[in-house]
């Protein structure tokens, strides 16, 4: 590490420091480490730094700073906190996160679409029949159980177990390929087209719609599988593959509203 | 809690002149270190790095640009717009041209000027202003500003290839489907939506991940600036807003391109639809453009007041609920539709229920200005301008929310006044008083105080002189868009006026854009903090440097710059080699982790060219969703791919969190 030179005391940081609560000891070097020191465990001393890498709960850094039993430092040392995190530590979490906002207020409003069309008409489908129920079942049925391989590669990768992710990732893409087939025998038993009425419009919308999601998904996770196999790799592809994880579970379950829709909102 | 630490925050004692050379030294890195770390977060070089960067700083730069270059357009075809209605029986525009104007004016300054311009100048100020060195997706950043580019550019194409959409921008149904506009001109409108919007909610999530998880160290959620919360409670409305009208848009560009039938009647479709998909969007865009600008407003009292806002808590608050309410309003627009009574009067009471927390912010604002000292420096002036004209476009507001008057004042000059004075009081005035507040921070001069009198003269009083005899005219029964009107309506010695008002604003807008061009090479140096203020932006060079701070610094007030130093200052033990930062909890902004974010690429460009190739393909074949998608999926592909050098130093530098067992 080239940056020691930032530990150095600074003139300034002392005399600044005697406004400090508890302050006084200006000129001492903060959180001195020499670069040979530079690892977690030998900077394990510092306890600013250590109470920041815990992320005690209700750590503040300036209480800690304040309140510790060692003088107040101009400077917080982070470099023992981790490199990356698991869950809404994560920023990739957070974006995962909006993403299921916005793709879930377009089901919603599509869903909301189809009602407002079906309270307009007499007949509700407009013609024909509801879409068969054997493919839509069976579909709803691989997607559920698809959430087996899913749930253990997030358990994998949140352990970091490279062997495991790269086992349950096949296991998702195999489960992925059955319900992309079975997602082609749906429309075909649709009984009705997005051009023949405004029924079929809604319905082919909400189709096309979660269908754009299974494909994306489908090859992001390829993507990942891919990766796990050939590398680079490092912490935070662990995340990338557990908030993949996290938004195949979005998918699959924003079908059960548009299934019970499309199947059974023409029948009920 | 730290409740009672920001309550009793020291109200600065002394003046913003004195305050700033009294700001403690703060410890710095050494001169090779900073050197470092520019390098660092600093863009590539030459053509190629200039398609590469990321560095949100230069994203922001180009997309505010860009942004006012829409502005200037939109505003080139406004006076055009003046000049066809200046006279009775204008000669200048045939009916079909000036569909194409009005409809390009709307479209221009609501999607590509009003709501991106605000988060093209956050995505500038929030990490400057919550003390973080990058936004958090930096590529899908510079994405986001690469596609809303290209899909403005693509409409002005169009436009000037005589094709520009006709139908109004708000393009209902059934004069935008395919009976009624037959050709592309709709289709490229729909699919300026789709690229437009995508952009919107990638800046938004962006936004939201970066004022959540990357304040700096004891920023609290209750000590973010005002500016911030603003920035979040928008970008949350975006998530929401947007997918509707991009739902609408695609449905309608399926019943164009593809024959489906959602607003068609004679097949079972609803063109009402279309009505409750677009003002679902549509409303909360209103406020979308209005919330931001409040941001601007607080920071700029502060300032010039020289003590915090008053009322920081109610001002959280009421940026809260007028994002909550504003999702109840959108039938407002729609009270001369056959809605039942009862939807009427619901909406009715919505409308005149969001002026309850906007009156609360401007009497927030009253209080911190009349117990302030204040300074008249020109920012203010824009920010003082905002109080009376979005105060008169609010009070037309209040009529237009009544069902009868709307039914007499529906589609008439009145509603084009009203807009006007709630969209430039309530957005452009402060977002030029931003401009003058900011430009020293982003160019490291001042914008010159004579000039910018006389351009907030000219455009405050030509605004008056353009809108206000509009409101006359629409009570005259003038109905907007209509191409000429004959001499013996009276009307024309009202639009004469309004035309001559138009020129002053367009004047006046000139004037700034002169007032940058000198200013920016020969205004008064302006130092790190030339108003005194007292948010973190303030606290770094002017412009800041790549990595916007060189040692991140830890907070403990609303007010950084205007308070007691207290220790630890800085955060320590970030790398400087590697785009690293420091990541903390949501609510209390706790030590979390560090990351290394990703570096320079042209994978967004080319990715967003792919985009680009996708969605105009698509206006004249559906198949290209089909083929185009190669191309996209390969530029995400490589965007995402990550490179083995940066991987095996991350990994030799690697510290794991806990993990599950």
């Amino acid at each position: 590490m080239s940056d020691k030179a930032r530990h150095q005391p600074d003139p300034a940081v002392g005399v600044r420091m005697e406004n400090a609560p508890g302050g006084g000891q200006g000129g001492v070097p903060v959180n001195g480490r020499n670069s040979a020191q530079d690892s977690a465990q030998n900077s394990a001393a510092d306890a600013v730094s250590e109470a920041g890498a815990n992320t005690a709960p209700g750590a503040e850094p300036g209480a800690t700073a304040g309140a510790g039993p060692q003088a107040p430092s101009a400077t917080l040392d982070v470099s023992c906190l981790p490199t990356f995190a698991f869950g809404h530590r994560s920023p990739m979490w957070w974006g995962t996160l909006g993403l299921m906002v916005v793709e879930g207020t377009v089901f919603a409003l599509a869903v909301m679409s189809y009602f407002y069309l079906r309270s307009h008409s007499s007949a509700w489908p407009m013609t024909g029949l509801p879409p068969d129920l054997l493919w839509g079942g069976v579909n709803t049925a691989i997607m559920l159980a698809s959430l087996v391989p899913n749930h253990f590669a997030k358990r994998a990768a949140e352990r970091l177990d490279l062997q495991k992710v790269r086992l349950w990732m096949v296991a998702c893409m195999i489960v992925s390929l059955a319900f992309l087939g079975v997602r082609v025998l749906e429309f075909t038993t649709l009984n009705t087209r997005w051009d023949s009425d405004a029924y079929g419009s809604a319905v082919w919308m909400l189709m096309g719609l979660h269908t754009t999601h299974l494909i994306t998904d489908a090859y992001d996770s390829l993507v990942l599988t891919v990766l796990m196999f050939t590398g680079p790799l490092e912490g935070k592809r662990f995340v990338d593959v557990s908030e993949n994880a996290g938004y195949w579970y979005f998918v699959v379950f924003s079908w059960i509203p548009i299934y019970a829709v499309i199947y059974w909102g023409a029948r009920i | 809690m730290s409740v009672a630490d920001s309550t009793t925050q020291p109200r600065p004692a002394r003046g913003p002149g004195s305050v700033a050379p009294s700001a403690p030294p703060a410890p710095s890195l050494a001169p090779h270190e900073a050197e470092t770390l520019e390098q660092t977060w600093r863009d590539p070089p030459g053509i190629i790095g200039w398609f590469a960067a990321v560095n949100h700083k230069t994203i922001s730069l180009r997309f505010m640009v860009t942004t006012f270059l829409f502005f200037i357009a939109g505003g080139l075809l406004a006076l055009a717009i003046r000049l066809q209605l200046a006279r009775p029986d204008g000669k200048l525009a045939g009916p079909d041209l000036y569909n194409q104007l009005f409809t390009m004016h709307g479209s221009t300054m609501m999607f590509l000027f009003a709501v991106p311009v605000m988060q093209a100048v956050a995505t500038y100020l929030v990490p400057l202003m919550i003390g973080a060195r990058s936004v958090a997706f930096p590529r899908m950043n510079a994405f986001a500003y690469w596609i809303f580019t290209l899909g403005g550019l693509m409409l002005f194409i169009a436009f000037f290839m005589g094709i520009g959409p006709d139908a109004g921008w708000f393009a209902y149904v059934p004069l935008s489907g395919p009976q009624y506009s037959p050709g592309k001109r709709v289709d490229f409108w729909a699919q300026m939506i789709t690229f437009t919007e995508l952009s919107a909610i990638m800046e938004a999530i962006v936004l939201i991940t970066t004022i959540f998880k990357m304040r700096a160290p004891g920023m609290t959620l209750n000590r973010m600036p005002l500016f911030v919360w603003t920035m979040l409670a928008a970008s949350f409305m975006v998530l929401f807003a947007m997918p509707a009208v991009m739902l609408g848009s695609t449905a309608l560009i399926t019943d164009r391109l593809v024959g489906t039938h959602f607003y068609n009647p004679g097949e079972g479709g609803d063109a009402l639809l279309w009505q409750h998909l677009f003002w679902f969007f549509g409303h909360p865009e209103v406020y979308l453009i209005f919330i931001p600008p409040l941001g601007f407003m607080s920071s700029i009292i502060a300032t010039f007041s020289r003590r915090p806002i008053v009322g920081y808590s109610a001002m959280v608050l009421a940026l809260i609920g007028t994002a909550f309410f504003a999702f109840g309003l959108w039938v407002h627009h729609m009270f001369a539709t056959n809605l039942p009574e009862l939807g009427k009067t619901f909406f009715t009471a919505a409308s005149l229920m969001i002026a309850i927390p906007t009156a609360l912010q401007i009497f927030c604002w009253i209080a911190t200005l009349w117990s302030g000292r204040i300074s008249f420096k020109t920012p203010l002036l824009f920010v003082l301008a905002f109080f009376v004209i979005l105060l008169a476009g609010g009070l037309t507001g209040l009529m237009l929310a009544s069902v009868s008057l709307d039914t007499q004042l529906h589609d008439s000059f009145f509603v084009v006044a009203h807009l006007h004075y709630v969209l430039m009081g309530g957005a452009v005035f402060p977002l030029f008083g931003a401009f003058y507040y900011w430009f020293p921070k982003f160019t490291g001069r001042l914008l010159s105080e004579r000039l910018g009198k006389w351009q907030f003269w000219l455009f405050f009083i030509g605004f008056n002189v353009a809108f206000f005899p509009m409101h006359v005219l629409g009570l005259q029964g003038m109905p907007r868009r209509i191409y000429t009107y004959p001499e013996e309506m009276g009307w024309g010695s009202l639009n004469m006026v309004a035309t001559a008002g138009a020129f002053m604003i367009g004047a006046s807008v000139l004037l700034f854009i002169v007032n940058v061009a000198r200013s920016r090479r020969h205004g008064a140096p302006a130092g790190p903090n030339p108003w005194g203020a007292g948010t973190l932006e303030w606290s770094v060079a002017s412009p800041p440097p790549a990595g916007n701070f060189e040692m991140v610094p830890i907070v403990y007030g609303r007010y950084p710059l205007w308070e007691k130093p207290r220790l630890p200052s800085h955060v320590a033990g970030l790398i400087n080699e590697h785009r690293e930062v420091l990541i903390t909890s949501v609510a209390d902004a706790e030590l979390d982790h560090r990351l290394w974010l990703p570096a320079s690429s042209y994978w967004p460009f080319l990715s967003a060219l792919a985009v680009t190739a996708l969605f105009v393909g698509s206006i004249f074949t559906p198949w290209a969703v089909v083929w185009a998608a190669v191309p996209v999926a390969i530029g995400t592909t490589m965007w995402f791919w990550p490179k083995r050098s940066t991987s095996d130093m991350r990994v030799a530098s690697e510290q794991h969190p806990e993990l599950f067992k």
